[in-house]
């Protein structure tokens, strides 16, 4: 079988390099997303929207090639409306989860989206549905997607818990996203968060001065290099690459 | 009926001056030539029985059956021509084919049902075709409990929680009308289907008949299956029996 080729990208194609996440909870899900897209170095927008509407009570998290999956979304979307419309009931997260999938498998050698399907339904309530570069499903209680999830899948498997409540997962997303924002080169911007429950669609909104703070690292040299002894210079010591 | 001759009969794509297309009532002559077929909508369950009308001895029993098995949970039965009894019931297994492979699981019936719907329908429209001369049962049950559908030749179809069709439909429903079907549990409505399918069968005591009885339920692990031989037997035992005593 032939390897799957990651950088697939076309010069110029606009792209996601992003970190986006959604966690169920009790009464719903949170959904969240950075705000970066890039064309190469360049960001081509900081306040994009990549939380995307794709039903009532399912929305996507995308990832990947913008167009690919804004294309993807939007099929998903039309086929989720006469399917809505023919079998006159709302149409549940797992069934969304699947047409993403087929779309994404069957055209995995063309396409370079990574989609996490999150919603509420009346069938099982709120759930999660991780679809990554393959095509592949996997429902799981809380997935983190995107190149920013590499470097905080540690601190998800560290602080998450069952049984929270809705404002305990707002805090665990926006930590998290906060912190492979600082980490992810190509993940920043602002930080966007949907609460889908039975009731409603909330949608809150970070700003990028008002990102969550953690250790931002401190000044080494500058402590070190009082003098030791009149006699000996202190020389900044090489990194190792 | 006021259809003969007057030459709107030939052909389905034609209307009679009152509105109506002749080529689906006859259809539903078809049907109503047919052996009977029932289905019991109860409590947990989908019953299905057919008066399997044997037309020669040389048959081997039990190896030509009426009820047929479109998905692991869907049972169809249909009265008219056998043919396109089975035509409808593969169009139906691609249907269900094509919703687990597009939704990665079981079919919903009303779905099915459906599609159904609107492929018998398409056969009333064209002059090239002839409408299916079929009723078909559907029944099910899923995680909504059971459900129980009628499709007609002429496309429609309405949900029942009792069913006939076929010759013997008329004191087939009265019969079922008698019963409390939603109390009913699943080896109860075996029995009453087998009762009211020997009863029916009394009219056209000169042809031999073969009862066939399967069901959907706990007792089948949600499959549709025909019922296990003991309960068949103490069926057809007891619908005989009942045959004595009815007036």
């Amino acid at each position: 079988m032939e390897r799957i080729d990651f950088d697939r990208l076309k010069t110029g194609e606009v792209n996601l390099g992003t970190s986006i996440m959604a966690v169920q909870f009790k009464d719903g899900v949170v959904i969240g997303a950075d705000s970066r897209t890039t064309t190469g170095s360049y960001i081509a927008n900081r306040v994009t929207d990549k939380l995307t509407h794709v039903h009532d009570r399912i929305y996507c998290c995308r990832s990947g090639s913008a167009a690919d999956t804004q294309a993807v979304a939007d099929i998903v979307h039309r086929f989720l409306q006469s399917e809505a419309q023919e079998r006159e009931e709302t149409p549940t997260v797992h069934i969304a989860a699947s047409v993403f999938q087929k779309i994404c498998y069957g055209n995995k050698d063309a396409l370079s989206a990574g989609i996490i399907v999150a919603g509420w339904d009346k069938d099982v309530g709120p759930s999660v549905y991780n679809i990554p570069l393959g095509g592949g499903l996997f429902r799981q209680p809380w997935a983190i997607g995107g190149s920013g999830s590499t470097y905080v899948y540690g601190y998800c498997d560290a602080t998450f818990k069952d049984g929270w409540g809705r404002d305990e997962t707002v805090e665990f997303v926006k930590n998290t996203l906060a912190l492979a924002m600082s980490r992810d080169g190509s993940s920043g911007g602002v930080i966007r968060m949907c609460v889908i429950t039975e009731d409603s669609v909330q949608r809150l909104f970070v700003p990028g001065n008002e990102l969550p703070r953690f250790w931002e690292g401190q000044e080494v040299l500058g402590a070190a290099s009082k003098k030791i002894g009149s006699d000996v210079e202190v020389v900044p010591m090489a990194v190792e690459v | 009926m006021t259809s003969i001759g007057t030459g709107y009969d030939l052909s389905a794509s034609t209307y009679s001056p009152d509105g109506r297309i002749f080529q689906i009532e006859y259809a539903g002559k078809a049907v109503e030539n047919s052996g009977t077929v029932i289905g019991l909508k109860v409590k947990d369950g989908i019953v299905l029985a057919v008066e399997n009308l044997i037309h020669s001895k040389l048959l081997v029993p039990e190896a030509n059956r009426r009820i047929q098995t479109v998905d692991r949970h869907i049972g169809l039965a249909t009265a008219g021509f056998l043919a396109d009894g089975r035509q409808i019931a593969n169009r139906a297994r691609d249907e269900c084919a094509s919703q687990r492979d597009l939704f990665s699981r079981g079919p919903e019936l009303k779905t099915i049902v459906n599609r159904l719907g609107l492929y018998v329908q398409a056969y009333t429209l064209y002059s090239s075709v002839r409408p299916f001369g079929i009723s078909t049962i559907l029944g099910t049950v899923d995680k909504n409990g059971p459900s129980l559908h009628v499709i007609e030749p002429s496309g429609v179809s309405f949900g029942y929680h009792g069913a006939a069709i076929g010759k013997g439909r008329q004191l087939a429903k009265t019969e079922l009308e008698k019963l409390k079907l939603s109390e009913l549990s699943m080896s109860e409505a075996v029995l009453e289907a087998a009762r009211i399918i020997y009863l029916v069968h009394e009219d056209a005591k000169e042809k031999d008949f073969e009862l066939e009885v399967s069901w959907i339920g706990p007792e089948s692990n949600f499959t549709h299956v025909h019922v296990p031989n003991e309960l068949y037997k103490e069926a057809c035992t007891k619908a005989k029996a009942a045959l004595e005593t009815f007036d």
